[in-house]
């Protein structure tokens, strides 16, 4: 089985794994690091969402071993210092969780979203999470949290 | 200082507690749990509609790599484990009780839908068990199937059960066939309009999992699951399918991410893990994929219906007729016969004074997953129903739509429906025209008008619903059928320090009630609300509860709670008396402070706490140290939420897309704890409501009972970009049958859009219905009528 090797959060991480090992499995299974989900088989819900290389990525759609290398952020490296992200902190104020299992990947998504774009406007947020699904939210308090965020973070 | 000026109180838009877990990765949901030595299980699964099982060979499976065990509904059926139940008996009309076919845990010789369980692989990984489970060697004898709804009752149609002939499980009725047959003899019109209401799949986005243990020197089963009722999942894996009893089995229903009543029902798998454990010595994983979520979670809706309003010349409402086929599935489930018949029937009055009533609901089955409770379970179906019909009605007498409404709502509360329901109170009149002014309906013309010089045509569509909440009363339901009380518990346990738990038998999946919950308690105690801790979804901690489903936690659930502070309010003054050396009636408690009337003497909360455990200060044997108060709670009436919904969409006729391009809520939910959360709840309501009306649909194949629509691929989920921002309001009276005066408000969203969707559709496109999910396609086909139609005249 091939070693893979990478940064996760700051931290190396190496494992022996199989070379169909997904990079969301290598995440959960191997690390131990379940605030990525798995919310579905064909890579449509994003609730796996990680930064590659500080880039969001659907991490069901990547093998381990091709993050070989790779500077890797999850859901769990986001707060600093035990500060929350300003994304984590919109999201939360605004009531963009219910049930909390899109929210890692609607969170790592939206950090990216920001970053890539800092003129957002609700058109564009929407547009931009066609890759997240929400089945609680309605998608309502999420786009208020992303605006907020990147108001703030401007 | 006291808990609403601290804005932690009731009617404070509190910030929620469970948040931290979840945005920062850290929350616990039951496929994050592993446990050493651990298995993984696979289902095969059926790829026929129906099929006889002439024999199973597990030989190759079995010596596969990693394979641990392979079971069979044999080995099920021989280890004496019952079926599945249905925990709702419906009765039809002759007075014969629903016709029920068993549900094998697995397969025992026939197969009755795509994705019934054939065999469970239990293996040392995952991939070994999926490997192992492609050499089991099934020889089928595939058989016809029917997955139709209007065919299924026909008289050559496939069965299903043999215990129910022509596929039907049950023919009821409900309301008065005589008074309707005559309020229709005098009517000056009757609107006809037959109606079908899509197949829906649930989809919360965490798929259901189980984690089975067994611990061989206690004999204690254990159970992680994603459950909404984890005390009834243990109650019916106990007393009736026997997996161990009752006080050996734990079931613990950990974070849960989402249900929408998808995770209510006791299924298969879950029941399949816990079992095997045992038999395995070892722990057993298993998490559905998202496929074989789409495969065999249990759908929701799916009714054929005709509907006839009688009206009189003035447009007042005579009397309804309703005729209605109701999809069932393969496979009773957990609640299944409540879903089309008193979850349905007793609602089709709306908010509206019919003075007769009549609906039968014959309850079917095909060859097709099971249905069930999914958010509004009955109530959407009856809402679309008599929504569509009004506005058919406004539209064909010429009387405009709010004015329709109007002649027709119940006005003087209590009111008694011809359909079972006694409505306690509401305000129709007050949310239709808070809804109106919202969306601005004098201005729509103009905004029509401006749509139309774009090209666009615009529609505006209306909605007043009302639905049953807070399910309950334990003996009314009881007398229609249902298997299981629907009170709810709630213990508060005070600790030394003052700080409080409170056990409480709802779960929550999504919903907030770590900070609701605690909402109500802290304010009531004068405590800090991060003094509160919620504990729930677990057997071992909460000695029993009925979970949240039915919008019913609030209602029923916080008034368990409330009935519980009470309790411990009653004792604790008693303590106070004696630390202060004064009478009983003497001792006011406020802000968390007990004082005696007319003197300073006064006592802080922490201090009579800890009072009540070192107990010097009172007779032990007048009052029992400690303070611990439990309640169980059976509200007197359902609750009745209710508002009005309003939609403006435009169609673009080149594409046939539908842009809905406003969507007022106005709701009355009664009294309101924290408003974020109940938007939050309105807002995931009407994305699931539109998803109804415009994108979603559960499609199998006529020919051969394939689910068309198993992925994200195929069944169109409303994304962001498929909806607007919302825009809400309140009106509020107060629940009269319940100590804090809450009705529920986790289904409304969905149980009234859709119709308002679909108003404005066809009144964009001026036509009389068009069915949903009205995709582009539809509505460019309906177009191309419309527009052929006009060129013809
Ligand atoms: S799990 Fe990766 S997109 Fe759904
Ligand atoms: S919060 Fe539940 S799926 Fe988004």
């Amino acid at each position: 089985m091939p070693v893979v090797s990478m940064t996760v959060n700051g931290k190396p991480a190496s494992a022996d794994v199989e070379a169909r090992t997904l990079l969301v499995q290598f995440i959960r299974e191997q690390l131990g690091l379940t605030g990525t989900h798995v919310g579905c088989d064909t890579s449509q819900c994003g609730a796996c969402v990680v930064h590659v290389d500080g880039r969001a990525v659907k991490s069901c759609t990547m093998l381990a071993a091709q993050a070989e290398g790779a500077d890797i952020v999850t859901i769990e490296g986001l707060a600093k210092d035990g500060e929350l992200h300003p994304v984590q902190a919109a999201f939360r104020e605004h009531h963009g969780l219910q049930c909390g299992f899109c929210t890692p990947g609607m969170i790592m998504t939206a950090v990216d979203m920001i970053r890539r774009k800092p003129d957002l406007d609700e058109e564009t947020v929407r547009d931009e999470l066609e890759g997240n699904i929400c089945r609680c939210t309605g998608y309502h308090n999420i786009v208020k949290a992303i605006l907020a965020a990147s108001r703030e973070m401007r | 200082m006291s808990d609403a000026a601290s804005g932690e109180g009731i009617g404070q838009p509190v910030r929620r507690k469970e948040d931290f877990r979840f945005i920062t990765g850290n929350g616990h949901y039951t496929d994050d749990i592993n446990r050493p030595r651990q298995t993984w299980a696979c289902f095969l699964r059926s790829p026929h509609a129906h099929a006889r099982i002439r024999s199973i060979d597990t030989s190759a499976a079995e010596a596969a790599p990693g394979v641990v065990a392979i079971f069979t509904g044999r080995h099920v059926a021989d280890d004496g484990l019952g079926g599945l139940i249905c925990g709702w008996t419906v009765t039809s009309k002759d007075g014969t009780p629903m016709k029920v076919g068993p549900h094998p845990i697995l397969a025992l010789d026939t197969v009755r839908y795509v994705g019934d369980h054939v065999a469970m692989v239990v293996a040392e990984t995952l991939a070994d068990a999926r490997a192992a489970a492609e050499l089991i060697d099934v020889d089928y004898e595939a058989l016809p199937a029917t997955v139709s709804l209007s065919a299924c009752q026909s008289a050559g149609a496939p069965q299903v059960h043999p215990e129910a002939p022509r596929n039907t499980c049950f023919e009821w009725e409900l309301g008065n066939k005589a008074e309707t047959e005559a309020a229709f003899a005098k009517a000056d019109r009757i609107v006809k309009l037959d109606l079908k209401n899509n197949r829906l799949i649930p989809n919360a986005m965490e798929p259901r999992a189980a984690l089975g243990e067994f611990d061989k020197g206690t004999g204690i089963y254990t159970l992680h699951t994603t459950s909404q009722n984890p005390h009834v999942a243990r109650l019916v894996l106990s007393a009736f399918v026997g997996v161990a009893p009752e006080h050996k089995l734990r079931v613990i229903a950990p974070d849960v991410g989402g249900g929408f009543g998808s995770k209510i029902f006791i299924y298969a798998e879950e029941t399949a893990c816990v079992w095997a454990a045992a038999k395995v010595g070892r722990p057993i994983k298993w998490t559905a994929d998202r496929s074989e979520a789409f495969l065999s979670d249990a759908h929701g809706r799916d009714h054929l219906s005709h509907a006839e309003l009688a009206l009189d010349k003035d447009g007042k409402f005579l009397g309804l007729r309703v005729k209605t086929v109701a999809n069932l599935g393969a496979y009773l489930s957990t609640f299944s016969a409540s879903v089309p018949t008193y979850l349905y029937g007793t609602l089709l009055s709306g908010q509206y004074d019919i003075p007769a009533i009549y609906v039968e609901v014959d309850g079917v089955y095909t060859h097709t997953a099971p249905v069930d409770a999914y958010r509004g379970a009955g109530r959407p179906e009856a809402t679309y129903l008599v929504e569509r019909i009004v506005e058919t009605a406004a539209r064909e007498t010429g009387i405009d739509p709010a004015e329709l409404r109007r002649r027709n709502y119940i006005r003087t509360f209590p009111h008694q429906t011809p359909v079972i329901m006694n409505y306690d109170t509401g305000d129709y009149e007050a949310s239709l025209a808070a809804a109106m002014e919202a969306i601005d309906y004098k201005g729509f013309p103009a905004r029509k008008a401006e749509a139309a010089k774009r090209g666009m045509l615009r529609g505006i569509g209306f909605s007043s619903y009302i639905e049953a909440c807070g399910l309950a009363p334990s003996a009314a339901v009881g007398s229609l059928g249902a298997g299981v009380g629907l009170w709810e518990s709630a213990e508060v346990r005070v600790n030394p320090t003052g700080d409080v738990e409170v056990l409480t038998g709802s779960h929550s999946h999504g919903q907030g009630h770590e900070t609701t919950f605690a909402q109500l308690v802290a304010s009531r105690l004068g405590i800090p609300l991060a003094n509160v801790e919620i504990v729930h979804g677990d057997t071992d901690k909460v000695q029993f509860g009925m979970g949240t489903y039915g919008s019913r936690s609030g209602a029923v659930g916080m008034s368990a709670i409330a009935k519980a502070l009470d309790k411990i309010e009653t004792k604790a003054k008693k303590i106070a008396a004696h630390l202060m050396e004064a009478a009983v009636e003497d001792i006011v408690f406020e802000n968390g402070t007990f004082t005696v009337q007319g003197t300073d003497k006064s006592l802080a909360w922490a201090e009579l706490s800890l009072a009540a455990y070192t107990a010097h200060g009172f007779p032990s044997s007048e009052i029992e140290p400690g303070l611990k108060e439990g309640a169980f709670y059976d509200p007197t009436n359902f609750t009745f939420p209710a508002g009005c919904h309003i939609c403006e969409v435009e169609v673009d006729p080149d594409t046939g897309i539908v842009k809905i391009a406003k969507f007022v809520a106005v709701d009355d939910f009664g009294t309101i704890i924290n408003p974020l959360i109940v938007e939050g709840q309105v807002h995931g309501g009407i994305a699931q409501g539109i998803g109804q009306a415009l994108l979603e649909h559960g499609v199998y194949d006529a020919d051969s009972g394939q689910l068309i629509t198993g992925s994200y691929m195929d069944y169109c989920m409303p994304r962001a970009d498929d909806l607007p921002s919302f825009s809400l309001g309140f009106t509020t009276t107060v629940c009269p049958s319940n100590p804090l005066g809450m009705k529920g408000c986790g289904e409304a969203g969905a149980i009234a859009s859709p119709p308002a969707i679909i108003n404005a559709v066809t009144d964009a496109l001026g036509i009389r219905d068009i069915e949903m999910p009205a995709t582009p396609a539809r509505v460019w086909t309906a177009l191309q009528s419309v527009a052929s139609r006009a060129a013809a005249e």
